[in-house]
This record gives C-alpha cells, structure tokens and sequence, in this order.
C-alpha cells in the first residue's frame, strides 16, 4: 500500500494513548469554571480589604495580618482561598503540562513536581493559618514589637 | 481574448478572464473610464504581487541532512478578481511547476486548499488576492500542527483518523423504516450548522492545543460529532459522548475560537464544542 515506511514516525505523536473511560477530564474543566468564580469573589475581597481599606496598603503590618487571623470569618476566607488558588493553579499548570511534554516520562516527572509543591504550599499554609500566634511573647516574656492592639487591652 | 493574456489561456477556465479588458492598456479601475472608452465598462484592474510561500521538499535533503522548509517569493500579475488560488495556479503553471498544493474543486466545496495565508487559515480558492494586503507580500504556508508532505501539502491522515473515531455516520437499532425517518423543522434546525463542514482542516489546524497536542480529536471531529449527536434520527449520541469524553477530547478545548475565525464555511465550531460540552456535562442532547 502507500507509503507504509514512513507511517510509524509520523503518527507517534498523533496516536492517542488507549482512552480511560473516566469523568475526571470533565470534573477537572468544571472545577476550573466554579474555582475561578468563586476566585473572583474571595481575589478582589482580599485585595480590597488589605489594600484600599482604613489605612490602605500603609496600614499593612504584621498587626494587620495578626488581627485578621484572630477572627475565624478571615481564617476561612483565607484558607478558601489558599486551598482553591492552589488546586485551581496546579490544576492549570497540568493541563499545560499536558499541552507542551510530549513524553510520558517528562509529563510524570513535572507532575510529579507540581504535585509536591501544591501539598507543601497548602499543608503550611494551613499549619501557619490555624496556629498562628497573634500575640507572641519574647524571651522576656513581654509581647513582641507591633502585635495587635488586642493583646494588650 | 487578446494576445497579451494568451498565455494565461490554460487558466481561463475557472478565472474570468472573459471580462478582463485584453487591449494590453493599463486599466483603470472598474467603472471609473466607462464614459471616455465603452470597452472599459467594468473593466478590472490588474495589479502585481508577490507570494512569499514556506516551500519543502524531502528531496532537497543533502549529505544525510534532512530537508529544511525555506521561504521562495514569487511576484506574479493578477487580476482584481483572483483569489490566492489563482495566483498560486499562476505560479505553477508560468513559473516554477514544482510548487506543489491541493485544490479540487476551486471553489470552496472540497476542501481541498486549507492553507496559512498571511498568519490566519483560509480557503486558498475563497479568498481574493486584493482582499489580504497585496501591497505587501502575501505570505502563504501549509496549515499548522500536521506533518507536511512537500510545498502546502500536509499529512490530512491523522486528522481524519480522528474523524473516523467519533463515527460520523447514522447509528440506529431495529429495523430499517420502509419510508424516510422522518424529522421535524425544529428537529433538523438543531444541528443545520455542523451540516457544513466540509473537512477542510483549517480550523483543527488554527487551534493551539493541537498545535502542541497532536493528539486532542480537535474542533473539526467535534464538529463532525456534533452533527450525529443532535439529530433526532441517530442513536449513537452517548457512544460518540463517551469518545469524546476522553483525556483527549472536548475538555482540552480552551476557547480560544481560533476554530470559529477560521472556518470558510462560517460553522460556529466553539458554540458547536461547547454545546458537545454541555451535552456531557448534562447526560442529555
Ligand atoms: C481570579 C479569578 C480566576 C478566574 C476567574 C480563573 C479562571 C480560570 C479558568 C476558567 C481557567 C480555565 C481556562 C480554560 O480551560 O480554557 C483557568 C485556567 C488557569 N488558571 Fe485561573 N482563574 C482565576 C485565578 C487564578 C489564580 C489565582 C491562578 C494561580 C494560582 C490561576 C492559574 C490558572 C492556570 C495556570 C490556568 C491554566 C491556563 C491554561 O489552561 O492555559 N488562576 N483559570
Ligand atoms: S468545521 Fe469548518 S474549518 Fe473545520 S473542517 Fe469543517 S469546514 Fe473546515
Ligand atoms: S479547492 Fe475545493 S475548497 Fe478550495
């Protein structure tokens, strides 16, 4: 027939890999959708709080953030955020990962590094959230320079 | 038809030669001499211009070196009614007949001659050379993301595999109707736009996912899925979900409607993609 010998080289790239009957595909796009909106809302929230509200972007110190970390509304909103950025963002470095490696090789080895770092960045960030200390006390056992007005009153 | 365009003869059959004005006298534009010279009545103007086209032949490989694509102008005399298509023809045929394309039909129902013209994807036989800039030299090369075979003829072969697994044709169980299926207006309105398509290649050809991922189905077999999923006489439309539910399938699609830019026959290829989406997403056409 026509032309066998030059068929196998050129279709390598063209030939799928056997499907997976699988909706994850479908789940994944449909997180990005619903991530990204709620982004929006907890993005623009975040920067307007810290940025434009009372003393603006001067006003931002190690008490600001301390005292926002006091309450748990903040907590959620910015564990929400840390959680859904991450997810939402690795999840976007995947699928350009899928669009550029062509090996398989090469596309578990920078998932693989996606993959830690997402983990790593959401586990701290969680830890710190959760056990942050908006009060800290120096070895003399004074508070520290700059905490909250809270902790003194 | 005078002596000066008789060497173009060959081409006259799909050209209209027939009103060009062939007294060999530079033209005017069309209507602007009608009172001073009747022959000039619709005259059409002529103008020269250059194709700046990306060229590649396995055979200029040298020394075990493989071939290298290279870019070759060429300047030719058109009319102000040729399409590219004309004018590659006039390369062709007066001035170096290696230059090497398809085209079928040379008027935008075979899809044959899906090509980069000037940065977008184009029907050659559909666009007129007046109509991309011909001030500049008109850059032409073969659609992007499919092996090219020499010139502007690419490798449609792993397109059209991807055509084939999404089943383009009437899937149905139990007997054969004696009489047509039959379908109502409304029916029928639901998938009139992916009707059109005429696989010509360029709009899975203009997307950047398949430019990187030679292995996404892309819009075109979408499109053609589309057809068959939302028609009312076929019973395949979970079968062809279920393909294109794959890694590889409609999800990579980013929306970027380079397809619906592209498409010479005006088929809204991403409404198409996303209401495939919708379908799945759903579980219901
Ligand atoms: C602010 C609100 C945001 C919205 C509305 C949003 C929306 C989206 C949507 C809809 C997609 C999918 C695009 C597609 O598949 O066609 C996407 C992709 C992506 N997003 Fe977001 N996003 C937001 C924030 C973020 C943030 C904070 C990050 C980084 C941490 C991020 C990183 C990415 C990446 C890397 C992609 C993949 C890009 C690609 O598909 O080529 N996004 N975004
Ligand atoms: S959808 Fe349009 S651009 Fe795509 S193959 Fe069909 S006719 Fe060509
Ligand atoms: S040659 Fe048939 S579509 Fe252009």
């Amino acid at each position: 027939m026509a032309a066998p010998s030059l068929e196998a080289p050129r279709s390598t790239p063209y030939r799928r890999s056997t499907s997976r009957r699988s909706n994850y595909e479908m789940y994944s796009w449909l997180f990005m959708r619903l991530s990204g909106a709620v982004l929006v809302v907890l993005v623009i929230g975040h920067l307007f709080v810290n940025l434009m509200v009372g003393d603006g972007i001067s006003g931002l110190d190690f008490g600001f953030v301390a005292g926002k970390w006091a309450s748990p509304f903040w907590q959620v909103w910015d564990l929400a955020m840390l959680w859904l950025a991450m997810i939402h963002g690795s999840n976007g470095v995947r699928t350009i990962i899928n669009d550029y490696a062509q090996r398989d090789m090469t596309r578990i080895v920078l998932k693989t590094l996606v993959l830690v770092a997402l983990v790593f960045t959401v586990v701290l960030g969680t830890l710190v959230i959760f056990t942050f200390e908006p009060c800290p006390v120096g070895p003399d056992g004074a508070f520290l320079e700059g905490v909250p007005s809270f902790c003194t009153s | 038809m005078s002596s000066t365009d008789s060497e173009a003869v060959e081409a006259a059959a799909d050209r209209n030669d027939e009103q060009v004005d062939g007294d060999g006298r530079p033209h005017g534009r069309a209507g602007e001499s009608a009172s001073a010279d009747g022959g000039q009545l619709g005259a059409i103007p002529r103008f020269d211009v250059t194709l700046r086209i990306r060229r590649y032949s396995a055979e200029d490989a040298e020394d075990g070196k493989p071939a290298e694509a290279r870019w070759q102008e060429f300047t030719v005399t058109v009319n102000g009614t040729d399409r590219v298509l004309d004018a590659l023809h006039k390369i062709k045929w007066e001035q170096d007949g290696s230059l090497t394309f398809r085209r079928s039909c040379a008027h935008g129902v075979c899809g044959s001659d899906a090509m980069r013209i000037n940065g977008v994807n184009r029907l050659a036989c559909k666009v007129l050379v007046k109509d991309v800039n011909p001030d500049k030299p008109i850059t032409v090369e073969p659609i992007k993301g499919l092996p090219v075979e020499k010139d502007l003829v690419v490798d449609m072969e792993p397109f059209f595999q991807s055509y084939r697994e999404v089943m383009p044709f009437l899937i149905t169980s139990g007997h054969e109707p004696t009489r047509e299926r039959k379908q109502s207006q409304e029916e029928r309105a639901r998938f009139d736009d992916t009707t059109k398509c005429i696989l010509c290649a360029a709009c899975t050809s203009s997307c950047p996912v398949f430019w990187t991922d030679g292995q996404y189905f892309g819009p075109a077999a979408i499109v053609n899925a589309h057809r068959f999923i939302f028609d009312s006489r076929d019973e395949g439309a979970d079968v062809r979900l279920e393909v294109l539910n794959d890694r590889e399938g409609v999800w990579r699609c980013r929306t970027t409607f380079n397809c619906s830019e592209a498409c010479p026959r005006g088929i809204q290829v991403t409404k198409a993609i996303h209401e495939v989406k919708r379908a799945l997403l759903t579980r219901s056409v």
